[in-house]
């Protein structure tokens, strides 16, 4: 069922947007695994088994995106996830990315919760709650595209949703993809702080609640 | 580096399958990119040495990006090309300028050798606009299965000022290449075509 055709990891430094010229660039990366979509072309109300299937897939891209990143992993301050299902398929094919998408980048990123529990979706974030734990909602879009379609990723800080300095996003797209009977399933990850962030808010160095939103 | 660089950009595209038919190994295509400051953007000038300079600069820097993106021995490095998009405020002949006097010379040491010509684009732009940059094999133009070319865009780059320079290397040819002409194994690679 799982059959990966093409993988497409890009990687961004940016040292500044005609401001003052960053001490530290923001590393901002994104990888996009292009599958064959068992479910293309048919409305098949069982879709389920597919997800745990993708787990070793969330994985793998997880890691080859922070190596493709080159930086120490407690420096990934933010993530984010995403899918573009090709014309055949619906949008409910990329909602199977949730959960083993989010999962695999909390768990590279120390998360040490419940997985049972994180499938069902019933995590108290408060009872894991530790620092460096990968405790936020993973955010995500998604969306039915044509080949070379381009996908808007949400990026946030991965304890706390509301470090409002690290609120982005990352334009992703695949040339050529997804053809109607493929699905692209994208993780991605940053550095952390808009690279001119001046609009105050909650600093990563002052989260205190360890709830995955403050 | 006299470049003023506001970001750069890696990308690797793996391709595993093609119609149903597993590549082993994968065929792979990094391109690296720059987004810099055009400082001639707005007037015409009749000297362009700083791109000139900048296009030394950026095939050294954008040719070792692409090759370690490859996670590759330069010497493995099969084909190569090169691109520029010159924002609004430039003149073709910025792109010109960087791609064509100096940026050859440091890509070919990042990939070693490179007996060919290095295959380029180059047009005006705008945020996101999208340039297919030509591939060829480094050290024989003649060879068939790496006519090719890859997709070089930044969302937000070039502004009216800026210039986009993208450099291109893979360490394979065309995933399922099978319509003849000149094969990697007849490489001479002497005079860069065959």
């Amino acid at each position: 069922m799982i059959d990966i055709r093409r993988v497409f990891t890009q990687v961004e430094t940016i040292h500044h947007e005609f401001g003052p010229r960053a001490a530290t660039p923001l590393v901002r990366g994104a990888i996009g695994a292009v599958l064959t979509n068992p479910f293309a072309g048919r409305y098949e109300p069982d879709i389920l088994p597919m997800m745990s299937l993708l787990d070793p897939v969330g994985v793998d891209m997880a890691h080859r995106l922070h190596a493709a990143m080159d930086v120490p992993l407690e420096q990934i301050a933010t993530y984010g996830k995403g899918a573009i299902v090709g014309a055949a398929g619906e949008l409910e094919h990329g909602a199977l990315w949730h959960v083993p998408g989010g999962y695999a980048m909390r768990e590279l990123l120390g998360w040490k919760g419940d997985r049972a529990a994180y499938t069902a979706g019933t995590v108290d974030e408060k009872k894991t709650g530790q620092p460096g734990n990968a405790l936020s909602i993973v955010p995500s879009t998604k969306k039915v595209g044509p080949p070379g379609a381009t996908l808007d990723v949400p990026l946030t800080n991965i304890n706390a949703s509301y470090v409002r300095g690290q609120f982005d996003a990352i334009e992703v797209r695949v040339p050529g993809a997804p053809a109607s009977d493929e699905i692209v399933f994208i993780l991605a990850m940053s550095t952390g702080y808009r690279v001119h962030e001046r609009v105050g808010g909650l600093r990563a160095e002052n989260i205190a609640k360890w709830d995955g939103l403050r | 580096m006299s470049a003023n660089i506001r970001k750069l950009v890696v990308q690797l595209d793996e391709t595993r399958k093609e119609m149903g038919k597993t590549i082993e190994p994968p065929t792979r295509r990094a391109v690296a990119i720059a987004v810099i400051e055009n400082p001639y953007a707005g007037r015409y000038s009749e000297s362009l040495d700083e791109l000139i300079a900048i296009g030394e600069e950026l095939g050294a820097l954008l040719g070792q990006k692409a090759v370690k993106a490859l996670g590759i021995e330069p010497g493995h490095a099969q084909s190569y090309g090169k691109a520029a998009i010159v924002g609004e405020a430039g003149e073709l002949e910025h792109a010109a300028a960087i791609l064509h006097p100096k940026l050859g010379a440091p890509l070919r040491v990042a990939v070693e050798k490179g007996a060919a010509l290095v295959p380029s684009a180059k047009k005006r732009g705008t945020l996101g606009t999208a340039i297919d940059v030509p591939l060829g094999h480094k050290d024989a133009a003649f060879v068939r299965s790496h006519f090719d070319a890859v997709e070089a865009r930044v969302s937000d780059a070039p502004r009216a000022n800026e210039i986009v320079v993208a450099v291109a290397v893979t360490d394979s040819g065309r995933p399922l290449p099978r319509i003849g002409g000149l094969q990697v194994s007849e490489i001479k690679g002497e005079d860069g075509l065959r």
